[in-house]
């Protein structure tokens, strides 16, 4: 079990315990966090499970794919610290992991 | 307005489950036309996933979307259909016992016994980035899609976007616009090579500008805008002057009209009995992932059952007071002739 922190755009919490191997986005999507769509179902191929990886959580979250960074393009205000929560698997290392989810999937 | 085009059914929506459903009606000697917002078939499995496997299509351990399509286009190609790409339905009307009127924003018209709405998550329509007072431009200098290009003639073009519909329409429209800018957040193109081979020999020859950022903010007045706010790579911002801006996000799947058809919706899904996937209009059925019932997986394998289970009440509309004589494609000589292999 990890321990995910989603923090809305209006600073709402929200921790939900993740299942090592299931990734960020299906743990927002089966725990109902709002403002991650997913549209695609987490095949990399919508950008709608867009979040902003809080700073001290970024290097353990590892970096982008190659078909995340494309995929990207195709979000809004996009940052450093921008991943695809799809593409973020749920493991151990990552339990206290806190992102933020912006504003709006658009 | 255009004549009606007559026929049995119209499916909206020309993915798997569209498709599966000109089969199983075909094999009932039931006509179809198919409409789809896209400008192909395959629904999400074109647009969001052709090259992805998938590996719960029964007897295919694994299949792409883009496969997936073509077998089933291949199935469906002996049953003829008519497909209408490029054309949301806008409304669907029953005017009588098996009598709908059905229309498209591309000003189509059909008249047919029944309606099969298989549009999955709705329609495709391109994203709007959430860009503080944009609404007020949209339309007048802010498209999201190009009906016509003489419209820009003239323009200064900003274009946002590293797909091959921003690289596409920078080429398309760059000989005809006073001045034309790209914008992307990387110096990487997710389009095809060649197009970004000529942009950045435009560039090169001075013909265009291409600049790193993202747009944060929109300057001008009375719907007309003067320069778009971007914030550069490195922090820094800059206006980039235009006077026409497109923005080319991708496509999301917005429900659309469905919502306005009169159907009983439940979160945004349209419900329907586990029988006939008919919806509260008799005349009205809803496949694959737009339907809600009981038990629903979102899978394509139960759009496919919904839509063969769906068949035999269009039969009955179609045919009232006929019995149908359930048939195997296996042994039926009708059926295999209706499919060309007898």
């Amino acid at each position: 079990m990890a321990k995910i922190t989603f923090i809305q755009h209006n600073g709402t919490e929200q921790t939900v315990e993740g299942l090592p191997g299931m990734s960020v986005m299906e743990t927002a999507v089966k725990n109902m966090v709002p403002g991650i769509d997913a549209d695609c179902g987490g095949a990399c191929a919508c950008a709608t499970c867009h979040v902003y990886v809080e700073p001290e959580w970024v290097e353990k979250a590892g970096a982008r794919n190659p078909m995340e960074e494309d995929m990207l393009d195709f979000a809004f205000d996009v940052r450093d610290n921008s991943r695809l929560s799809c593409q973020i698997k749920v493991s151990d290392a990552l339990d206290g992991l806190r992102v933020k989810v912006p504003e709006k999937q658009f | 307005m255009s004549d009606a085009i007559t026929t049995d059914v119209v499916i909206i929506g020309a993915g798997p489950c569209g498709l599966f459903a000109v089969f199983e009606l075909g094999l009932l000697d039931i006509r179809c036309h198919v409409v789809d917002i896209l400008d192909r078939p395959g629904g999400q499995c074109a647009e969001l996933y052709p090259e992805k496997p998938i590996y719960d299509i029964p007897a295919l351990p694994v299949v792409t979307g883009a496969e997936l399509t073509s077998r089933l286009l291949e199935q469906i190609k002996p049953f003829n259909p008519s497909f209408h790409f490029n054309h949301m339905v806008t409304g669907v009307k029953k005017l009588g016992e098996a009598d709908f009127e059905v229309e498209t924003d591309g000003g189509l018209t059909f008249r047919c016994k029944a309606v099969v709405i298989a549009a999955g998550g709705g329609s495709f329509q391109p994203k709007k980035p959430p860009i503080p007072g944009i609404d007020a431009y949209e339309g007048t200098s802010v498209f999201y899609s190009v009906k016509k290009m003489e419209a820009l003639r003239g323009k200064d073009v900003l274009i946002v976007g590293g797909g091959d519909s921003a690289l596409d329409w920078t080429l398309n429209l760059q000989p005809i616009a006073r001045s034309l800018t790209l914008l992307h957040r990387r110096d990487d193109f997710r389009a095809a090579p060649d197009s970004v081979k000529k942009m950045r020999e435009l560039v090169e020859a001075g013909k265009m500008q291409f600049r790193l950022g993202q747009v944060t903010g929109l300057k001008g007045a009375d719907g007309v805008l003067s320069a778009a706010t971007v914030k550069g790579n490195d922090g820094q911002s800059f206006d980039v002057a235009c006077n026409a801006m497109l923005p080319f996000f991708g496509l999301t799947m917005k429900l659309g009209p469905v919502a306005e058809w009169g159907l009983n919706l439940h979160e945004n899904l349209v419900p329907v009995d586990t029988e006939k996937f008919e919806t509260s209009t008799e005349g009205i059925f809803a496949i694959g992932d737009i339907n809600t019932y009981p038990g629903k997986l979102k899978l394509i394998l139960s759009g496919f059952h919904e839509a063969a289970l769906m068949a035999q009440k269009v039969f009955k509309l179609k045919n009232p007071g006929e019995r149908l004589l359930f048939q195997y494609t296996t042994s039926s000589s009708n059926l295999q002739k209706k499919l060309g292999v007898s």
